[in-house]
């Protein structure tokens, strides 16, 4: 095929494809949602979103038992959530090929925490995959998934934000003829029951599979030595291999393609060459540890940061401790552009409702995670996916019941079906007297709009049966399940204000579809204006924070509100917050 | 020329089409037979936050984000965003910036201020700038939301790249229906960027 530019997703969607992958499964999130997207664009390929990661890799391994090669997908902290079946599986091994590809967030561009997922490979005994690009990217998912059978192990493949989101010029191979026959039953309980008798022989299998890898991996192309001037070595891997050689182009590089386990013999022979030398990646001195207990000297995290991305500037920095001479620097502050709802976004209200109340907000993550920002400012708590309910439980089973009552736990309509249904069910079953709100958009929107169990279509646009939040509410004990509408600011706030007060478990659902979501039937309103001789410059409509509004602050005495015809979609709620009747409908001409 | 990396960086807004924009770029360079990397965040900061994509080109390139201070061209989408991103440029780079401003929420509320003669400042560090009312351009065109494609015009005319790739790589990209409008726009944003050299 003809040379093109793909993201390191994009990639790896095409690596799984002419892998012969049958069946991939994933739960969205920032940097790992596009592979799957890509994925269902082969036919040839199951793909479906799962309603977390844990499923995913569940689906996935079912459909390797079952004799097909499989491919889960999952950002870094998506990983902790599928942990339990992940070390067993090391334990197991596959039939078809398995590949989890785990797309970690150095600089938590968009993420809770920085986890470094190579440690996961150490931890569950599974080898690790770690392409510098999307060339690599593409040829390693076909790599893993041969190796995943050849040693009969789950294989991880990881990718950095940097890798994930970056594009670079590939090649294209066709699709192996490889062993991607349809699937067929094969019992074999001594592999996949894994009772103690059984876990125990698997146990000594999963470490002789490590020690053939390692000497294997030796001999591989993918482990590869980079002649340069001879003076330094480089050991790395991953995108740290191009900050490497931008920075030191003339150094010999040992770049590592497999980073569990490391090659050791091939890491020996190679330091013994320099008097100095460098392990350069990115977070946790991941190879560094395990180099320096092979009793070799090198520089690492003496010198780089643990914390945030490495980049071309910070590496530079770290080895020659010379700082970036900017040409030029801005004289004054200039005003920070942080994200914000979208104008006409369905959770707005609810923020502004819930401080208003007062409530302490247990919050979780998604779009309405910006409920945090100025001038909302009404959400005290974000751990991961679905703890906003069981952090409320906890929460209320420390406070006297006066205060109880402010606890408020917030969770999307996807991150309820999640895991969030399961923090309910403890709420219900363990008498916790919080609020529970969700606020069902019809989608999973922070991710770039994902289907989900709740929106009635699957990843491939088929329509499917959509859940039934109310009756799955009630079929877990909840008594009191309310439905409002977002957009009526005054329900939405005495509905929870009621709610609030009640000394029982209550679910409230705000169901409003995401401004973005294309095929529902979002219409957008004409545009509203602010009558400036109506206008008193109360500020009462800046409190929503809509983009749209703007604040002409030499306009009359005070300053007045307008608004922006090109970003205001018509919602109608800067109009129910002014009291002096001054917002209406543009009108045009 | 082809051994020197070249380094692009397209600044804006969350929403204002600028992964398009970089994405044309990125194919047109590979088309023209350049090694291409292009480097962007997506995530929260899409949501109308801040947004900057990399792009370089040349004979081999390795790392897909660019060293601050090694920035040789901007091209910015909106004005606040442009000179934001001023530091990344060395000395003599070239600055292209859509005359547009769209106020960030701290300004919105009032209580942080807009920069003040923002294209002044930037043509003073940076003589070789073109600042061009991209709306108006697009408008001309007849469509306004063809706006990125017409700055991509102007930009166009500061790299060695035969224009057949540009037409080739739109008529890959943008959706048949929009093909002239979008083509129209950058011709036009090309010519006004030729007009003011
Ligand atoms: S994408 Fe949808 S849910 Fe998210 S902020 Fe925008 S309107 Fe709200
Ligand atoms: S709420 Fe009404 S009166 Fe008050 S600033 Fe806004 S538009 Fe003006
Ligand atoms: S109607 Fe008001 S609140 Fe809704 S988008 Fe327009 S300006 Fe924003």
């Amino acid at each position: 095929m003809k040379r093109t530019m793909l993201s390191g997703n994009e990639a790896i969607a095409r690596g799984a494809f002419e892998a012969g992958v049958k069946v991939a499964s994933a739960y969205p999130g920032t940097p790992s949602t596009e592979i799957l997207e890509n994925i269902a664009r082969y036919s040839t390929i199951d793909a479906s979103w799962a309603p977390n990661e844990k499923v995913a890799l569940e689906v996935g391994i079912g459909a390797s038992f079952g004799g097909g090669r499989a491919l889960v997908a999952m950002k870094h902290v998506g990983v902790n959530v599928a942990a339990d079946p992940l070390f067993t599986l090391s334990y197991t091994g596959v039939r078809g090929g398995l590949v989890l590809v785990t797309a970690d967030d150095p600089e938590l561009h968009s993420s809770q925490n920085e986890q470094d997922n190579r440690n996961y490979a150490k931890f569950a005994k599974i080898p690790m995959f770690e392409p510098s690009d999307s060339q690599e990217a593409l040829d390693f998912t076909r790599l893993a998934l041969e190796v995943s059978e050849r040693f009969d192990t789950p294989v991880m493949l990881r990718t950095t934000t940097r890798i994930s989101h970056s594009k670079s010029v590939v090649e294209p191979g066709e699709p192996a003829a490889g062993p991607s026959t349809a699937g067929c039953i094969e019992k074999n309980p001594a592999k996949f029951v894994m009772l103690p008798g059984n876990a125990r022989k698997r146990h000594t299998v999963v470490e002789e599979r490590l020690r053939s890898m390692e000497e294997w991996a030796c001999h591989q192309s993918f482990n590869r030595i980079e002649v340069g001037e001879g003076k330094v070595g480089v050991i790395t891997s991953g995108v740290s291999y191009l900050y490497a050689k931008e920075i030191l182009p003339d150094a010999d590089i040992l770049k590592l393609g497999l980073v569990y386990p490391l090659p050791k013999q091939l890491i020996r022979d190679f330091a013994s060459r320099y008097d100095t030398l460098y392990v350069i990646e990115e977070l946790d001195p991941f190879i560094e540890e395990q180099v320096r207990a092979l009793g070799i000297a090198v520089h690492g995290k003496d010198l780089l940061p643990i914390c945030g991305e490495l980049t071309p500037a910070r590496l530079n920095k770290a080895l020659t401790a010379k700082d970036v001479q900017n040409y030029f620097v801005p004289s004054e502050p200039l005003p920070n552009r942080p994200p914000n709802m979208c104008p006409g976004c369905p959770h707005r209200s609810i923020f502004y409702s819930l401080n208003r109340l007062k409530a302490f907000v247990t919050g979780d993550i998604g779009c309405y995670t910006l409920g945090f920002m100025e001038p909302l400012s009404a959400m005290d708590t974000c751990i991961c996916m679905g703890a906003s309910i069981g952090n409320a439980t906890g929460m209320t089973k420390v406070l006297d019941p006066e205060e109880a009552r402010r606890v408020v736990a917030v969770i999307g309509d996807s991150t309820f079906l999640h895991t969030g249904i399961n923090g309910l069910m403890d709420m219900v079953y363990n008498k916790s007297t919080a609020t529970v709100l969700i606020l069902d958009n019809r989608i999973t929107a922070m991710t770039g709009r994902q289907e989900n169990p709740g929106s009635g279509y699957t990843l491939m646009g088929e329509e499917t049966t959509r859940i039934d939040l109310e009756a799955l509410c009630r079929s877990v004990g909840v008594k009191h399940v309310t439905v409002i509408d977002p957009y009526d600011i005054e329900h939405t706030r005495n509905v929870i204000k009621t709610e609030m007060q009640r000394p029982e478990v209550s679910v409230v659902i705000a169901r409003r579809p995401c401004m973005l979501v294309k095929r529902d039937p979002v219409k957008r309103q004409p545009s509203l204006a602010v009558d400036a001789d109506k206008c008193t410059g109360c500020r009462a409509c800046l409190q929503l924070g809509c983009p749209a509004i703007e604040w002409q602050p030499d306009a009359g005495d005070k300053g007045k509100a307008v608004i922006n015809p090109l970003l205001c979609c018509g919602c109608g709620l800067c109009s129910q917050m002014c009291h002096f009747d001054a917002i209406g409908v543009r009108h045009e001409g | 020329m082809k051994d020197k990396v070249t380094n692009i960086l397209i600044s804006g807004v969350g929403g204002q089409g600028i992964l398009l924009a970089s994405e044309v770029l990125s194919e047109v360079l590979m088309l023209a037979g350049y090694d291409v990397k292009k480097s962007e965040i997506h995530g929260m900061a899409q949501r109308g936050g801040s947004v900057v994509s990399h792009i370089r080109y040349g004979a081999k390139v390795f790392s897909s984000i660019i060293p601050e201070g090694q920035g040789d061209i901007l091209l910015g989408f909106e004005l606040l965003e442009t000179y934001r991103y001023l530091p990344l440029l060395r000395q003599g780079a070239k600055v292209v910036a859509n005359d547009l401003k769209i106020l960030p929420p701290p300004v919105t509320l009032g209580r942080e201020k807009y920069p003040e003669n923002i294209p002044q400042k930037i043509r003073q560090a940076f003589p070789d700038t073109l600042v061009m009312d991209g709306l108006a351009v697009a408008s001309r065109a007849g469509n306004p939301r063809t706006a990125n494609i017409a700055l991509l015009g102007a930009l166009s005319t500061a790299l060695p790249i035969e224009t057949s790739y540009w037409y080739e790589t739109l008529q890959k990209m943008v959706p048949e229906r929009f093909l002239e409008v979008n083509i129209k726009a950058f011709d036009l944003g090309r010519q006004t960027a030729a007009s003011q050299i």
